[in-house]
């Protein structure tokens, strides 16, 4: 048995399973307290696949989605999450353009906390804005994204996506590639995947490699090809347009011969080797068609899936302290 | 005119040494040191138990406050040019001069080019007719290296100091951490600790080639002690300094993203921090500074890649150097030679020695009175500290400037 699946939280009753009150990133998380999160998870999968998706727990409480960089799906998921626990979801929309980067961000989380919101849904293009915030608000915040820091949830549904497919997040090999440098994605799942006791492979061109991977416990490779012998899960990560612009690589084509992912590259990886991607994709860049569209291997609408189980369990967790749940009060 | 005897006093002279003895001031300067009978008209001050000392000369200051320098026990500042206007213009540095006067004398360091904009040189020899001690380029370095060897060469025409600023644009600019694993862990945009070094290596070539005086505000790689260390030995007239932050704290200061450790250049690996450690004892670093910058909350209460670097350090820069001491890793009066001997000398001031016919800046010190640093009871005009609630010791009983109690 691997030490991932060991779950102390089976024993432990109430907070004391999850004593956080925010979920600012994978950083700081014990395994077993992540665990505990994928389990909760787990029923929000059959739930949401039944006809009847609503519950009422969160009911009466107001959950603000603050989005200050644009994004559709997260916002998107985040929104049903809450509405299927009967919460009030209001989103808000302030990008770059119209708050001026940063001036405003503390006097918004006081104006968020003076209306009473129960949680707080952020995402912000500046690395640990969210933790700015959660230091002056009363109510949870969850960290739907901050700069190149952390997307935990998104590292939550790629684990429960992993585990699901693959059984288990321990002892798997999962290659990570792309840009690593720029990527909150890759960081918070390289935080928990580690500590799930993946082996984790991180590639990128070193133009796209951040500093001292080797201290965050995972295997640097410029060779996509050497990462992927023996892989388990192949997890793809979105070139942005604007590294181009910056100079990181010099052109999409060449991005994609190095290291896009072509039927005939997925074929060093096992032959039931897992294909994940956060979207959107750039189909033809970081990815084939054939490859994400391919019925058995692409896990990549079921990431989608276990994005909004996620979100519901993380939702339900954090407020359970605010509605006197039993435990947790 | 008035005389003031100091009776008793622990004597630290950066040239003289430690001694126990007297020190007699007439007027604004310093009439004798040793065993003084009194003068019938002197006002005898009795400081046994305590340390007498120059007061500080604090190379490289963002802002003029006073109420930080009292508490500090800094009698004069070398003022960056990176105000607003600009110091590039005489009249604007005939303002700055005499900005902090009577008991803060502000050395204005004169922008190197027009408008800091490292493209056109300034009106440097107007600029030291009207009271630069010095030419500086500002919180950035020079890109150009044509432009940086014009400003050496005219400098040495004038026999100015050059103070430079050690980071290549190219890698740092848009970076807010040195690369590393902090950087890699918080998502900071980082530049390798190398782009002080290549900084350092064309600008002393540039200084080597033209001979002139060249002073690094603040160095704080290996490599960059490296690079000055060799340069100093081949004769190069280079000098560099530190400030206490880059001695004491390494980039773990930076964790959980707190703006009061943003800094510029950023704190740097632990191995660094070594190094400059060895570079202080060996004298390699000859200066350190507070490199201070008073930041309030709208600059600092923001996302730390979006904040401004920079801290207060006025007034824990001597408590915070006699760390130093304690460590015994420098003696009391080799301390003062970096707080006040060799700054002025770079200025090209009379002072920051205990000797007969220098101006009478004195600090009394205690340099055992514990106390606890407060972002939130500050002197300075701002709080922004990255050692707040941090235990010191060390405290400025009394500053004197040119013979006048501050």
């Amino acid at each position: 048995m691997h030490t991932s699946d060991h779950r102390p939280g089976a024993q432990i009753q109430g907070s004391a399973v999850f004593p956080h009150r925010h979920l600012t990133g994978i950083s700081g998380l014990q395994p077993h307290e992540i665990m505990f999160l994928l389990d909760e998870a787990e029923q929000w999968v059959e739930a949401n696949r039944s006809r009847a998706k609503s519950d009422k727990r969160l009911e009466g409480l107001t959950q603000i989605n603050a989005f200050f960089e644009n994004s559709t799906r997260t916002l998107l998921s985040f929104e049903i999450a809450g509405k299927r626990l009967g919460a009030d979801v209001v989103n808000m929309h302030a990008a770059q353009s119209s708050v001026k980067k940063g001036e405003t961000l503390i006097d918004t989380a006081v104006t968020l906390n003076a209306m009473r919101a129960d949680v707080i849904v952020i995402r912000h293009a500046s690395s640990g804005a969210v933790r700015l915030i959660a230091d002056k608000v009363d109510c949870p915040v969850l960290n739907a994204g901050d700069g190149w820091h952390e997307h935990p949830t998104q590292a939550l549904l790629d684990a429960l996506t992993i585990r699901r497919r693959r059984g288990s997040v321990a002892g798997q090999r999962v290659v990570i590639c792309g840009d690593i440098l720029h990527s909150r994605v890759a960081r918070s799942n390289i935080l928990a995947l580690t500590a799930l006791a993946a082996e984790v492979r991180v590639v990128a061109p070193s133009t796209l490699m951040p500093p001292a991977m080797d201290r965050m416990f995972v295997t640097p490779f410029t060779d996509f090809d050497a990462a992927l012998e023996g892989a388990d899960v192949v997890m793809m990560l979105r070139v942005q347009n604007e590294r181009m612009a910056g100079g990181y690589i010099p052109s999409t084509r060449e991005f994609h011969m190095r290291y896009g992912l072509t039927p005939e590259r997925l074929a060093r990886a096992k032959p039931d080797a897992l294909v994940m991607h956060p979207g959107p994709m750039n189909r033809g860049v970081e990815i084939d068609s054939i490859v994400a569209d391919h019925p058995e291997r692409s896990a990549i609408t079921e990431q989608v899936e276990m994005g909004v189980a996620v979100r519901m369990a993380c939702l339900d967790v954090l407020t359970r302290r605010s509605r006197g749940v039993e435990g947790w009060a | 005119m008035s005389s003031i005897l100091f009776r008793n006093a622990q004597l630290v002279c950066p040239e003289g040494g430690i001694s126990e003895g007297d020190l007699l001031v007439q007027g604004d300067t310093i009439a004798g040191v040793g065993q003084i009978d009194a003068p019938a008209d002197a006002e005898v001050v009795d400081v046994s138990g305590k340390v007498l000392a120059p007061a500080l000369i604090d190379l490289g200051v963002f802002a003029v406050d006073k109420g930080a320098c009292r508490f500090g026990g800094i009698a004069r500042v070398g003022l960056m040019p990176d105000q607003s206007p600009v110091l590039d213009d005489p009249g604007i540095v005939r303002r700055a001069a005499v900005s902090g006067k009577p008991q803060l004398w502000v050395h204005p360091l004169a922008a190197a080019t027009r408008g800091l904009e490292g493209v056109d040189l300034a009106e440097i020899a107007i600029n030291a007719s009207a009271g630069a001690r010095a030419i500086a380029t500002g919180r950035h370095w020079i890109a150009n290296a044509g432009t940086m060897r014009k400003a050496l060469l005219y400098a040495r025409d004038l026999n100015l100091t050059v103070v430079a600023h050690a980071e290549d644009g190219g890698l740092a600019d848009g970076a807010v951490a040195t690369a590393g694993e902090t950087a890699a862990r918080l998502g900071l945009p980082s530049a390798p600790a190398i782009a002080e070094a290549l900084a350092i290596a064309r600008d002393l070539m540039l200084a080597e080639e033209t001979g002139a005086k060249l002073h690094f505000r603040q160095v704080t790689t290996a490599a960059g002690f490296d690079l000055i260390r060799a340069a100093k030995r081949r004769g190069v007239p280079v000098t560099c300094g530190i400030t206490p932050a880059h001695l004491l704290l390494s980039d773990i200061a930076v964790s959980d993203f707190r703006t009061f450790a943003r800094l510029s250049p950023p704190l740097r690996d632990e191995s660094d921090r070594q190094a400059a450690l060895a570079a202080v004892v060996d004298g390699t670093i000859d200066v350190i500074a507070s490199g201070h910058d008073p930041r309030g909350p709208e600059a600092k209460r923001l996302p730390f890649a979006d904040a401004e670097p920079g801290m207060a350090g006025a007034e824990t820069l001597l408590a915070l150097s006699l760390t130093l001491v304690r460590d015994g890793r420098l003696s009391l009066d080799k301390l003062f030679a970096l707080l006040a001997a060799h700054p002025a000398k770079i200025l090209g001031l009379e002072s920051g020695l205990l000797k007969p016919g220098l101006p009478a800046d004195l600090i009394v010190l205690d340099p055992e009175t514990p106390w606890v640093i407060d972002a939130r009871k500050m002197n300075a005009r701002a709080g922004n500290t990255p050692f707040d609630r941090l235990p010191t010791q060390g405290r400025v009983l009394q500053l004197y400037k040119g013979g006048t109690l501050v």
